[in-house]
């Protein structure tokens, strides 16, 4: 059996793929041994199918795999889903209560007591009035050494201190810890 | 061709993918993620063959997987599990493209289907380009482009069946087409793309490779 090009170019696919009756698969390999044209077109065409059949050539975008399990916990009524939906309200929550503190902290500056481990006091008068400094953590009564001159400072009542994160001077308000 | 020869086509891994079948059915909806991970890459690859675009892809292939969990219990086993889920995915991006492009005239390309033959233009040989050269984003790219522009039904056939490596019969049955018109779009799809890929391939991108000028290995 004898092939022309055209004959060949037809053939190119069944070839590469192994598709081809022995006696014409013979056949095209004699006419390639002597026709470089076609023999070009063989072997580009082999050296296209093997590139493209390369994993590296299918790209997914970055996250698919999660978006798409996420999706499908969404939509699926099962054991898995459930759990999920608790850890999505837990993790809702801690959102939601961390927005609180974030809101918080901007309106009152740090946590509700400035100074962790200090004593809140009691029996403090609220309407005692009180000097603070913005980046102190403590309030005073008037004239207290322990105010820092330097600090921008104000005269504030007690109750409004407190709500601040103020924490009585153990100093000038100490009776009011020593009942704590 | 031994190539061919992919995921889940042995005996053992077909049983163990009709087992969780079975299971999900029965209620095990968890064991969904663990049949449907081998696929995922693919399904977003069928999806974007059809719709050119990524974000609609990937939507494509989320609807096509919760179509497949929700019709599971519809899946015959005459069939393998992947050829099914690619077929539900051409028919979603089909779907999507084809509200997406309602008012607009598909391009000639698309519409001559299988008539006439495609002659060769490039005859140029060329150095073999070897797959570490896919390293490459460039290179990745340019091949990315060149299958771009083939068209609708060459670009579906080409990507299912030498990039997802589906059988002619497969590649037929997701398309909804015959195996001839399988075997007819392929051919032209591969001889489109290396002429395509020709220029860069025999010129520029060959020059500034690093591997050696040598006998090919077949």
């Amino acid at each position: 059996m004898v092939v022309n090009c055209e004959q060949v170019w037809r053939e190119v696919s069944n070839y590469l793929d192994g598709e081809l009756e022995p006696a014409l698969r013979l056949a095209v390999e004699e006419h390639i041994r002597g026709c470089k044209r076609c023999a070009a077109v063989i072997d580009g065409t082999r050296n296209v199918i093997q590139l493209y059949s390369d994993d590296r050539m299918l790209e997914v975008p970055f996250g698919y795999s999660q978006r798409l399990h996420r999706r499908i916990d969404e939509s699926m009524p099962s054991t898995r889903r459930g759990f999920l939906g608790w850890m999505a309200a837990a993790a809702a929550a801690v959102l939601v209560v961390g927005s609180i503190e974030v809101t918080r902290s901007s309106l009152f500056r740090g946590s509700p007591l400035r100074s962790p481990m200090a004593q809140s006091g009691k029996g403090v008068p609220p309407d005692l009035m009180v000097v603070v400094d913005d980046d102190g953590k403590l309030f005073h009564l008037a004239g207290c050494p322990f105010i820092r001159a330097k600090d921008p400072l104000r005269t504030i009542k007690a109750a409004e201190a407190k709500r601040e994160g103020y924490t009585p001077c153990p100093r000038c308000l100490k009776k009011y810890l020593q009942r704590a | 061709m031994p190539e061919r020869a992919r995921v889940l086509e042995n005996p053992a891994e077909q049983f163990t993918e009709a087992m969780l079948i079975r299971r999900i059915v029965a209620g095990e909806h968890d064991l969904f993620y663990e049949l449907i991970r081998p696929y995922e890459r693919r399904i977003y690859g069928a999806a974007f063959a059809i719709l050119r675009n990524e974000a609609d892809a990937e939507d494509v292939a989320q609807e096509a997987v919760l179509k497949a969990f929700k019709h599971i219990r519809q899946f015959r086993a005459e069939s393998r599990f992947s050829t099914w889920l690619i077929q539900i995915t051409v028919n979603e991006a089909r779907m999507r493209r084809r509200k997406a492009h309602a008012n607009i005239m598909e391009p000639i390309a698309d519409r001559l289907d299988d008539a006439g033959e495609y002659i060769p233009r490039d005859f140029a040989d060329w150095r073999e380009i070897p797959s570490e050269t896919l390293e490459r984003n460039e290179i990745r790219q340019k091949l990315a482009e060149a299958l771009a522009e083939l068209g609708q039904i060459y670009r579906e056939v080409f990507v299912l069946r030498d990039m997802q490596h589906l059988s002619i019969e497969e590649t037929a049955k997701a398309l909804g087409i015959s195996t001839a018109s399988v075997k007819t779009r392929l051919l032209r799809a591969r001889l489109m793309l290396r002429d395509l890929l020709a220029p860069g391939l025999g010129g520029p991108w060959s020059s500034r490779l690093s591997f050696e000028k040598g006998t090919k290995p077949w």
